[in-house]
């Protein structure tokens, strides 16, 4: 995702000389295509993520569409409060990119794991908050960052991960896109959790049980009508989210409740407690219990022979 | 343009008057800081920015960032004498549903940003400020910052940042009244050496009696201090400045004039009824 990323921004850099670059002191073997090709439109800000940040705000003040980058909650966790005060309340086109949200940084331990990001981006002020499921999603998102006149945050995975959309999806900002067709159970998805969400489909395709599978790029705004189509329809639904509470199932049950729709969820998500311990990313989703066998055994009971 | 030192000390002494009033009419907090303040405000308003208030947002303005935020009282009156909005509004201060909010607000026309959470002005003027450098524009950054503001550890990284990239259109103005929230500079943590801490993370350096308007307005005529480098202006105040019962005392971050108080400040100041 990350490598598409840096692609799209290329190209709408050279499209639109509003648009910089500024990183923490990271994207090694990643930010340097852009850094090479608009030296006048990149910065590095040091180790220094509250400046980074507030400095985008300025730049942004001055005309400029700003996107930071920096890895999993770095950009977003320790400079909070420049977020929220500089460039949220101040409706600036500033877009926070944290590259390897979730486990992605999995063996590198807890203090490189972005869990609750989606929790604290999607009630501020101004804010769009995105979370792509594969490339196709991260270079729609990316693009889509850079015309909203305001703040974004873009969680992206790390590097490496499949396209699950054949071709470019017909992404629109807070619309669930369609990955597949099923009419018993959706599952619904966000971030780099929507490849887990096919296989689970497959797994249950395998007992009889026919899955729709939904990827949420769009957190913030969030897709009210899909939840009304779900209602209508599968009226089952569980959410896949790489994220604690305050994601992607805080979202679906706040629609449920909200809207009194007639659905019943169940929310795959990570629990509240830090992962203390190292491993791949699929060995902590595991530990989680967001491996493709553990989340379909917990739906098989919704569906007793 | 620098206008003469009488318009500044007249200028000074109105904006005085108006926090005195704002502040005892809501019983509002921090007018010893904006007392402290009150001369830099007036000659930066006196020609040293280049502004244009019937047009604030004008590309190649001077942007001024107050960054601490809690001194709003003192700029709002600054604005309102210049002519960015009406000085009757003034008397809507910390008033329900007034825009002159207790810290200062940019839904105010000819405040940049909003602050009040310590240690954000100088980053978010810096990044102005690298905007301009890279635009090949001509405008300055001035952003004003309290003396406990710098225990913020956030200031130390555009601090670091600033001299790195050559922002010399960048000048940071301590308010350095010696007084914080809760106790001296002295008590709480102390800054010394402060003048070399800047120049050591390397910015150019003045020092000067934040008070004195000849030398307010020469220093704050005179940036950037050095080619390439940005500049910082260490105006050493008096908390309360021109009020015989506030000066130097903590608690007029807190309290607000009384009736009896309010005249006689205004006497003092030689401002009459």
């Amino acid at each position: 995702m990350r490598t598409r990323f840096i692609e799209t921004l290329c190209r709408l850099a050279a499209q639109d000389e509003r648009i910089w670059l500024v990183c923490g002191d990271l994207g090694y073997s990643v930010l340097e295509v852009f850094r090479d090709r608009f030296p006048n439109r990149y910065l590095n800000a040091g180790v220094a993520e509250q400046n980074m940040t507030t400095m985008a705000a300025g730049l942004a003040h001055s005309g400029k569409i700003v996107y930071t980058y920096s890895i999993a909650n770095f950009p977003v966790m320790r400079c909070l409060e420049q977020i929220r005060n500089d460039v949220c309340y101040h409706n600036l086109p500033v877009k926070v990119v944290a590259v390897g949200g979730g486990l992605a940084y999995g063996t590198q331990g807890y203090s490189h794991h972005g869990v609750e990001d989606l929790a604290v981006t999607r009630v501020l002020p101004n804010m769009t908050v995105f979370a792509p499921g594969d490339p196709w999603e991260a270079e729609c998102v990316t693009e889509a960052a850079a015309n909203i006149p305001g703040p974004c945050y873009i969680r992206l995975g790390k590097a490496g991960e499949p396209n699950v959309h054949n071709c470019r999806p017909n992404f629109e900002i807070g619309k669930i896109l369609t990955v597949k067709n099923g009419t018993d159970i959706t599952l619904l998805s966000t971030g780099g959790m929507l490849v887990t969400a096919l296989t689970c489909a497959s797994l249950l395709e395998d007992k009889g049980i026919s899955a729709q599978v939904l990827s949420s790029p769009s957190l913030q705004p969030f897709d009210i009508d899909s939840m009304h189509n779900i209602g209508m329809s599968t009226k089952h639904i569980a959410t896949l989210e790489e994220h604690a509470e305050g994601g992607l199932a805080t979202i679906v049950a706040e629609q449920i409740a909200f809207e009194n729709l007639d659905i019943k969820l169940i929310p795959f998500r990570l629990q509240r407690n830090p992962t203390t311990v190292a491993g791949s990313q699929e060995h902590l989703r595991s530990l989680h219990s967001l491996s493709p066998e553990r989340i379909v055994s917990r739906i098989y009971k919704w569906f007793p022979e | 343009m620098i206008t003469d030192s009488v318009t500044t000390h007249n200028l000074a002494r109105t904006l005085r008057e108006h926090a005195l009033r704002m502040v005892h009419a809501v019983n509002a907090s921090h007018i010893g800081t904006c007392l402290s303040m009150a001369d830099i405000i007036a000659v930066l308003y006196s020609g040293v920015l280049h502004l244009n208030p019937a047009d604030p947002t004008l590309p190649d303005r001077d942007r001024l960032i107050l960054s601490k935020g809690h001194g709003a009282a003192i700029l709002y009156a600054a604005l309102a004498e210049t002519g960015f909005f009406p000085v009757d509004e003034l008397n809507t201060y910390c008033r329900e549903n007034s825009r002159l909010m207790g810290h200062i607000s940019h839904h105010v026309p000819g405040v940049e940003v909003s602050t009040g959470s310590l240690g954000h002005g100088l980053s978010f003027g810096t990044g102005m400020a690298l905007a301009c450098k890279r635009d090949n524009s001509n405008w300055r950054v001035f952003v004003i910052l309290s003396d406990g503001e710098l225990d913020e550890g956030s200031n130390w990284e555009p601090i670091l940042f600033a001299p790195h990239h050559q922002l010399d259109n960048l000048v940071a103005i301590v308010d350095y009244n010696k007084i914080q929230s809760f106790g001296t500079v002295e008590e709480v943590l102390s800054l010394e050496p402060l003048r070399a801490k800047w120049e050591a993370f390397g910015w150019e350096v003045r020092e000067v009696d934040g008070h004195d308007h000849a030398a307010l307005t020469e220093s704050l005529s005179s940036i950037p201090f050095k080619t390439g480098k940005p500049s910082v202006l260490i105006a050493h105040t008096v908390k309360g400045k021109g009020v015989s019962y506030m000066e130097n005392s903590l608690a007029w971050h807190y309290r607000s004039p009384n009736d009896e108080l309010l005249t006689q400040a205004l006497d003092e100041l030689g401002c009459g009824e």
